[in-house]
């Protein structure tokens, strides 16, 4: 019987694949013969569970949310605390097995791409551990929206690059990645951060983060006797969603559910529903869904998270949506903002606006699936980072209460939308 | 696979090299500044000692070039450029011109428009061929189907670190000319090409190539003279792109006119 889990790339079906400059493929190859030595080496899987059991925080635990499955139908929910790993998201688990692999390859210098900055501060960190020069792109947009991470990697001894090309988001932060990349492959490891980009990233960023569903596995067996009847996760490029659908991949009473960021809402132009809207074509070195126009130019993505406002997907997403394995479904920036509250206020957990997309799908999944269900959420970060966004966006930020009717303008009180009834 | 007479493009720089030289390569993007003058810039390459022309297709993640090129691209996706105004650019210049025209283009784009129709549209519009910075062989079949029924020139790259099997492949597949990349890097004006590309080009002499070109970095006479040293074609992009936007259409005839005395013994 072929498992689900055993695909190892280059392709998932029809996706995947390497479409990159020819000057990146020694790198590719010099990584993947690297990682499929480390992937047998039990000295390499020792060194990185006693990395992730004294320094990343696992096992991370899971917390049964009461309060908070009253709003979903009264169905169980179970999340998956990623958020409580070191750094503040699950990110830390993939960017310490591949700095490690770059460590093994001689590299001196990581290189990384980031959105929310998670991966970013993540990288940084891991550069900081093992005493290496660390360089991260980040869009210029989201310098701005994310800059207290902008803050915590370069305390970390990180140099921030503010990406000005393009649409100046995480998409143009990976081209500027590549391109560095290729001009100093000789000395730099390109951490990539995502289930996305050309073979092997695809494969092992997952094989990195496929632990969170493993661990959950025997949690919710322990807990509740049986597995789960649906496991949830957001959606941008793909690594937490595939992390915790991995080890559930080959029960098939198990549904699993990737919620994308449909911004303003999936049937405007102002999203960044890749499989929901777009089509399959090749972004970033892998054939797969992306959004774009006729020509196959990029259209930019939006989100409020920027964690999610990516246009492409990993690939063996694309994949598992079109053999029905997995379901992908819209949540917009509103309905991601009320489930981020309602978690704070009915559980004292403040979410990460990413995850507060797999929270939002699952208060409608629990409406469906009824009081007998248990669905497991991966929570896969933490709001602190966001705190500045969901200030503005909930009108609850002092300072800018405090400058606005300094300057006699004060904020409408029923401009917040997505208000909670 | 090359045939001399199957390529117009091959046919040129073998002209060239058996002159004494070697060709000059001149990319330039489709509609920067805008459509026409793209033209206008192309015919004056031609005009002034430019061998074959490489006309960039402009693409929103152009990951090989670097910002000179990428300035350009953005530009004319700003002012409005669609993939149908890359043939009728293509075919402007075709009608006036004798010199083989080939385009520059990202994967992704081809892939949408339908490689079967990008190949025939091309064929119409008098173009010789594709050059695919992020498509290498392995990921090539429907290229090569399209481009073995049509005739196209297909024009691959090969870098300072493919292995001999992977440059072997390049060559074996290339046709018109294989790219070699001067430098690990991507586009734009260097110093110094690096001596790297006369180890590649040497190396992919040794895999049987014919006709191999070195791109990336090259931006003066001397420098063009120094590649035609070792390789059959210098190929220069940022330098033009740069003169076409500061100077028009008259600054680029004069950038390609002093590049083209690098091509003179």
């Amino acid at each position: 019987m072929t498992l689900l889990r055993n695909e190892v790339g280059p392709y998932f079906g029809e996706y995947g694949g390497r479409f990159v400059p020819e000057s990146i493929i020694q790198a590719l190859d010099e990584l993947d013969a690297a990682y499929q030595t480390a992937k047998a080496d039990p000295e390499f899987q020792r060194e990185l569970a006693e990395l992730h059991k004294t320094y990343t925080g696992r096992p991370s635990i899971i917390t049964e949310v009461t309060r908070f499955a009253e709003h979903a139908g009264g169905a169980r929910i179970l999340l998956k605390r990623e958020d409580l790993n070191h750094t503040g998201s699950h990110k830390i688990n993939n960017v310490l097995g591949q700095a490690l692999l770059a460590r093994g390859l001689g590299k001196t210098r990581l290189i990384a791409e980031t959105g929310a900055g998670q991966h970013g501060v993540a990288t940084a960190t891991a550069a900081a551990l093992f005493g290496m020069e660390c360089l991260v792109y980040m869009g210029e947009v989201d310098t701005e929206r994310q800059a207290l991470n902008v803050a915590r990697m370069r305390l970390l001894g990180a140099t921030v690059v503010p990406v000005t090309a393009g649409s100046r988001t995480l998409k143009d932060a990976i081209n500027e990645a590549y391109r560095d990349w290729v001009a100093n492959v000789d000395s730099t490891h390109y951490l990539l951060g995502t289930v996305a980009g050309p073979h092997p990233f695809p494969a092992m960023v997952r094989d990195f983060h496929k632990v969170i569903g493993e661990e959950a596995r025997e949690q919710v067996l322990a807990l509740t006797g049986s597995l789960p009847d649906a496991v949830t996760a957001c959606v941008g490029g793909g690594s937490n969603a595939m992390g915790i659908f991995h080890a559930f991949l080959d029960d098939p009473g198990v549904a699993l559910i990737g919620y994308e960021a449909a911004g303003e809402g999936a049937n405007t132009l102002k999203h960044a529903a890749t499989i929901t809207k777009g089509r399959p074509g090749v972004l970033h070195g892998a054939r797969t869904y992306m959004l774009q126009d006729d020509d196959g130019q990029t259209v930019d993505s939006h989100s409020i998270s920027a964690g999610l406002d990516y246009p492409g997907v990993g690939p063996e997403h694309a994949w598992l949506s079109d053999i029905g394995r997995a379901t992908y479904l819209p949540v917009t920036d509103d309905e991601a903002m009320s489930a981020l509250r309602l978690l704070a206020r009915t559980e004292g957990i403040i979410p990460a606006i990413e995850s507060a997309h797999a929270l939002a799908g699952t208060l409608e999944l629990g409406k469906t699936l009824g009081p007998d269900a248990v669905i497991l959420v991966n929570l896969s970060g933490r709001g602190d980072k966001d705190m500045e966004t969901a200030g503005k966006y909930f009108d609850i930020l002092d300072t800018e209460q405090l400058a606005a009717e300094a300057v006699g303008d004060v904020p409408d009180e029923s401009g917040a939308s997505g208000d909670l009834a | 696979m090359s045939t001399v007479t199957g390529s117009s493009v091959e046919r040129a720089i073998a002209a060239r090299t058996a002159a004494g030289s070697g060709a000059l390569i001149g990319y330039l993007p489709a509609g920067f500044p805008d459509i026409d003058t793209s033209i206008e810039a192309a015919v004056a390459l031609a005009e002034n000692g430019v061998d074959v022309i490489e006309l960039g297709l402009p693409y929103s993640d152009p990951v090989m070039d670097g910002p000179i090129i990428q300035h350009a691209t953005q530009q004319s996706l700003a002012g409005g450029f669609k993939l149908r105004h890359g043939f009728e650019v293509m075919a402007a210049i075709t009608s006036r011109v004798e010199v083989p025209v080939v385009f520059m283009s990202y994967w992704n784009p081809v892939v949408q428009y339908g490689t079967e129709r990008f190949a025939d549209d091309m064929v119409t519009a008098g173009g010789a061929g594709m050059i695919t910075p992020d498509l290498i062989v392995d990921e090539a079949a429907a290229w090569l189907a399209a481009s073995e029924r049509t005739g196209l020139d297909r024009i691959f790259l090969s870098a300072p670190s493919s292995t001999e099997d992977r440059l072997r492949s390049a060559v074996e597949h290339s046709r018109g000319f294989v790219y070699a990349v001067s430098t690990m890097g991507i586009t734009g004006a260097r110093q110094d090409v690096d001596i790297a590309a006369k180890a590649l080009v040497a190396r992919l002499r040794a895999v049987g190539s014919t006709s191999a070109c070195v791109g990336l970095g090259i931006s003066s006479a001397d420098q063009v003279r120094e590649v035609l040293g070792y390789a059959d074609g210098a190929i220069v992009g940022s330098a033009l792109v740069s003169a076409l936007r500061d100077g028009g259409v008259r600054g680029v005839a004069s950038t390609a006119a002093s590049l083209a005395a690098g091509t003179r013994l």
